[in-house]
């Protein structure tokens, strides 16, 4: 379903690359963690995915290769959950957060409230419909971001850092989600314990290359390419 | 709570206040937007020296807020800041209008006086009229009774998105003001040499802030227009709350209701 090829990025011409030469196929209804140290470019995959920034290579969403005229049509088909809640819910209460996306497709009213309906009812949340955001604890916040993409009904799901911030009930609420999501799905995050949870497959970035792409089995077991990319065992794997 | 906490807060409760499901709220912003339009017009229309006219005025923010059930103190204290440049504005012509129109108990009440009294209350009225305006409709449906009306998109997204930007620019302001006075501690405010970069960081968070916040809309289908909101469309109940208005306004405004008054009472 997304397909990166000899995609490369960065800043300016001067500036060294964020991203060099990186390749990488996923197909439908996978589910990938992409990880990797600070700036080893997770954030950077994602937005040049969904098109916010463009670089050289070609990525390929569903078929189509995203560029000015396909923007669209590679945001209706990927939901990207932000990191930071805030950024994400704009609109004064969840249901018109949840309405947005669906309204600005085309929907009319009625298709985009029944849309928001069966996604909050699928997530059990129908409590927090007509709530407005502001007064959301950060758990609800989270969740509710989920939802807003989810009601677009989207194919693919990105997703960064969605346990940043959560305590351990609200992480676990947001993994068991993340997994009842049949979609394809991209997760970028520092939480690895989360990842193995979520994700049979990874990919982990270092200095803007692909270090190892593969079963998250193996490569989150494998002490001394974690620690070579600066990051560390999950805590599951630590004690064994 | 601090002054920008407060702020926030401030900015949340009208968006909570514009949540109710009083009469008044349930109308559609068009309809609102036009009554308020309309009063505020016929206030500013009466004549410097016609405070016995614009009294009656009064009867619309009263019903308004005896009807939507937004408390009276609550206007008054969020046009706290407001009212004093209301007063500053006709403060000097009681000193410059100084010819006695009527005298009440023998003293004198001056040309400037009255006309003061005339500003003032016109101010008070029309911040009262937008202050109902807000408290019972959302900024979405305001922009989009705008836009109903042809304003451009420009200038009401412009609108919408400022008082969304407003609320992220104030939370990054009080994470700077609290991160500083935690390294400066017994100092009373920002000490002027820090203002430059103070400033200069404020604007480059709140762009990141609301790139990040823009980023979200475009992902999520935004082309440059907001999708309508629920009660910008009409119905009879619409028709029916702006014919009645505009008719009562209109009565308040060319009947003397004060002299009426005053025949009956004599």
């Amino acid at each position: 379903m997304i397909t990166f090829e000899n995609v490369s990025f960065s800043y300016g011409s001067a500036e060294k690359p964020v991203l060099s030469n990186i390749s990488f196929y996923i197909g439908r209804g996978e589910s990938v963690g992409l990880i990797g140290a600070n700036g080893a470019g997770k954030s950077t995959v994602m937005k040049l995915l969904l098109g916010l920034l463009k670089g050289t290579g070609r990525i390929v969403v569903d078929g189509k290769e995203v560029q000015a005229d396909t923007l669209s049509y590679v945001r209706k088909k990927l939901g990207f959950v932000l990191q930071n809640s805030d950024d994400q819910m704009f609109m004064p209460t969840v249901l018109e957060d949840m309405m947005f996306g669906p309204l600005n497709y085309g929907a009319d009213r009625k298709t985009a409230e029944e849309a928001a309906d069966r996604t909050l009812e699928r997530l059990g949340l129908m409590y927090l419909k007509n709530r407005h955001n502001h007064r959301l604890s950060e758990g609800e916040k989270r969740m509710a971001a989920i939802a807003t993409v989810l009601a677009m009904e989207p194919e693919g799901l990105l997703m960064d850092e969605p346990t940043a911030s959560l305590d351990p009930f609200n992480r676990r609420i947001v993994i068991d989600t993340i997994n009842a999501q049949p979609q394809t799905k991209i997760i970028t995050s520092h939480d690895l314990d989360m990842i193995c949870d979520t994700c049979p497959r990874v990919i982990l970035l270092s200095r803007g290359s692909v270090e190892a792409d593969g079963p998250a089995d193996e490569i989150l077991r494998d002490r001394a390419l974690l620690e070579r990319c600066h990051l560390e065992l999950p805590i599951r794997y630590q004690f064994r | 709570m601090n002054k920008i906490e407060q702020s926030i807060s401030e900015l949340y409760e009208i968006d909570d206040l514009a949540a109710g499901n009083s009469m008044i709220h349930r109308r559609s912003a068009l309809a609102k937007l036009a009554v308020t339009v309309l009063y505020i017009i016929l206030v500013m229309s009466f004549h410097k020296y016609d405070l016995p006219g614009l009294v009656p005025m009064v009867f619309y923010p009263v019903i308004l807020f005896q009807l939507s059930g937004i408390p009276v103190s609550l206007c008054f204290k969020k046009l706290r800041y407001v009212l004093p440049v209301v007063c500053a504005v006709g403060i000097v012509n009681p000193f410059l209008d100084r010819s006695p129109v009527l005298y009440l108990g023998g003293v004198p009440v001056t040309g400037g006086m009255i006309s003061f009294l005339t500003l003032l209350l016109k101010g008070i009225f029309c911040l009262q009229a937008s202050f109902l305006l807000i408290s019972t409709t959302r900024i979405e449906e305001i922009c989009a009774a705008l836009r109903k009306i042809r304003v451009p998109s420009m200038l009401v997204t412009l609108l919408l998105l400022t008082y969304r930007y407003v609320t992220l620019m104030a939370q990054e302001v009080l994470v700077m003001t609290q991160a500083y006075s935690l390294r400066a501690p017994g100092q009373k405010g920002i000490h002027y040499s820090a203002w430059g970069s103070f400033l200069g960081q404020l604007l480059i968070r709140s762009r990141d802030r609301a790139q990040q916040l823009y980023s979200a809309m475009l992902l999520r289908g935004y082309r440059g227009e907001f999708p309508h909101a629920q009660r910008a469309a009409g119905g009879f109940p619409d028709m029916a709350y702006t014919l009645v208005w505009t008719a009562f306004l209109l009565f308040l405004r060319f009947v003397d209701l004060s002299t009426l008054a005053g025949g009956l009472l004599i």
